[in-house]
């Protein structure tokens, strides 16, 4: 049982980190205070990854942001890739270390893709169990991120917001509430997003992310939203997040952008926005 | 079968039925939804494969590149979730394609692509110190044991692959001449380059590999050696380490 430290980010914009931004991101970080990894990219031995990533580590506070630990699964934890992991911690010492509420390889191996779980007992078992074993193994609290969901299981017992609760309350891990997914899951499968907002356990948040989604739709006709990260943040995620703020308080704010990367200035415009909404904040405080 | 191994089952296979016990959140079946999580799957790690392999994509086409590495990825996942070591099976499938058979130099580029990722990747190392070789007393300088930089790859083919590669990437516009090529991977720094090895090349470094003396070396590498241009090559990329001490 680890406490709720959470994190030790700043309560201000991160950005996701892309090697085609690491000379504009040095020269001059604007409103950006703290950058997150994907820990899969640096798990080489030397290079190019490496050497960027120690020296924006002494630059900014660092958050390891995982894709493939499988903390969903079914079957056991990869054993290696958790060394693999702590290896890498261990090395950057980071400010965060998050993962996901997902599934992502079977025994045909890696499928690149954070898949869905049935909310019940059983999985809030196993996932408590796999999340204890990370933090066991790591020596530190980890913070798990809520998924973007296209569908729903009909096997679930529990709400989303309720399985989250149960899992910090049991393995004292924290969350990475990402405002975007709540906003996709919540136009997808039907419900209000501040309704879930206003179940979610946002005593344990540590961090939010905010990412762009695609539109497309479902065989009915029904809006169906794709967390793609390819596009800059959409409005009513905007105002989400400010729904979201208004109930914590100020809070580490990340934009993800992983596909059709922008240049520079797009990106770093994005985490001004962030920086505008957590300002206002302070200002009404 | 459980609820991961049916959701699974499906993902890389359009042709099987979603998953029972799917909806859309409202109580109606879940249809094209689970889709989205095929076509996750799918585009990434074709993707994954078109990007590490430059080369081949460049010699095939987009559209023919999209249809081989879509073959490739149902017949083998990643084996861990690091995405740049995926695709080690990819050159010998490449091999075996009956459609790609007038191409028989595929899988030679492919493993070029392939070691140029491991390179890039590889442990960092302290240069080699050239003073080294110049010892004064041959007879110490033959008894010397040299290492390789951890990021130096070769590939051996009976194809001018590593032409083929620099003509498939833009480095130069000479058409490659039809001789075999044992191929380096060098990285002076950050960004590894491949180069044609000279005659007896590709023996000097396995039997550097294999710990040998520079002078069994130069042995191993037999006729037409020129221990000169081979060093001079090595030694200007950064591709021979310090010593690490040993225990």
């Amino acid at each position: 049982m680890f406490d709720h430290s959470h994190s030790t980010l700043p309560a201000a914009p991160g950005v996701g980190f892309k090697a085609s931004h690491f000379a504009a991101l040095t020269a001059d970080s604007g409103p950006v205070r703290w950058v997150e990894i994907h820990a899969e990219n640096y798990m080489g031995a030397g290079g190019r990854p490496m050497a960027q990533l120690s020296a924006l580590g002494e630059r900014f506070p660092i958050s390891v942001h995982g894709v493939g630990l499988s903390i969903g699964g079914e079957g056991p934890l990869d054993a290696d890739h958790l060394a693999r992991l702590k290896r890498l911690i261990d090395r950057v010492q980071p400010a965060s270390f998050s993962e996901h509420l997902a599934w992502s390889s079977h025994d045909t191996g890696y499928l690149n893709d954070l898949l869905p779980l049935p909310y019940t007992e059983a999985t809030l078992d196993r996932v408590a169990a796999h999340i204890d074993e990370v933090q066991d193994r790591l020596g530190r609290q980890m913070l798990l991120e809520n998924p973007s969901s296209y569908l729903a299981f009909e096997a679930s017992t529990l709400s989303e917001p309720d399985f989250l609760r149960a899992l910090t309350r049991r393995t004292g891990c924290g969350l990475l509430l990402d405002v975007n997914n709540v906003f996709v899951s919540a136009t997808n499968l039907g419900f209000a997003p501040l309704d879930y907002i206003d179940a979610f356990p946002l005593d344990a948040v540590g961090e939010i992310h905010l990412g762009g989604h695609d539109e497309d739709t479902d065989d009915h006709g029904a809006p169906l939203l794709i967390d793609s990260h390819c596009r800059a943040v959409a409005d009513p995620v905007w105002t989400l997040l400010d729904a979201v703020l208004m109930r914590t308080g100020p809070k580490p704010v990340l934009i993800e952008w992983d596909t059709d990367v922008p240049d520079w200035p797009v990106l770093a415009e994005e985490a001004r926005r962030a920086e505008e909404v957590l300002s206002r904040l302070e200002v009404s405080a | 079968m459980t609820h991961a191994a049916q959701f699974r089952a499906g993902l890389l296979d359009a042709r099987l039925p979603v998953p029972p016990g799917l909806t859309d959140g409202q109580g109606r079946p879940a249809g094209r939804r689970y889709a989205v999580y095929r076509n996750n799957v799918a585009v990434t790690l074709t993707e994954a494969i078109i990007t590490g392999f430059p080369a081949i994509a460049s010699l095939l086409g987009a559209d023919n590149m999209q249809r081989v590495a879509g073959a490739f990825i149902r017949q083998e996942q990643p084996r861990t979730p690091i995405l740049s070591q995926y695709g080690a099976g990819f050159p010998a499938f490449l091999a075996e394609q009956d459609q790609l058979s007038h191409l028989p130099y595929l899988a030679d580029v492919a493993r070029i692509d392939l070691a140029m990722r491991l390179s890039y990747h590889a442990a960092d190392h302290t240069p080699l110190n050239p003073a080294i070789l110049a010892q004064p007393d041959e007879a110490t300088l033959m008894a010397t044991r040299l290492s390789r930089a951890p990021s130096l790859e070769t590939v051996s083919s009976r194809w001018p692959a590593c032409s083929i590669w620099r003509y498939a990437m833009g480095r130069t516009a000479d058409k490659p001449a039809g001789e075999a090529e044992d191929v380096a991977i060098l990285r002076a720094e950050f960004d590894p380059v491949p180069v044609v090895l000279p005659t007896g090349g590709q023996r000097f470094l396995d039997a550097l590999r294999a710990d040998a003396t520079l002078g069994d070396a130069i042995a191993a590498a037999g006729d037409g050696f020129d221990v000169a241009a081979t060093l001079t090559l090595l030694l200007s990329h950064n591709a021979l380490a310090t010593p690490q001490p040993k225990g």
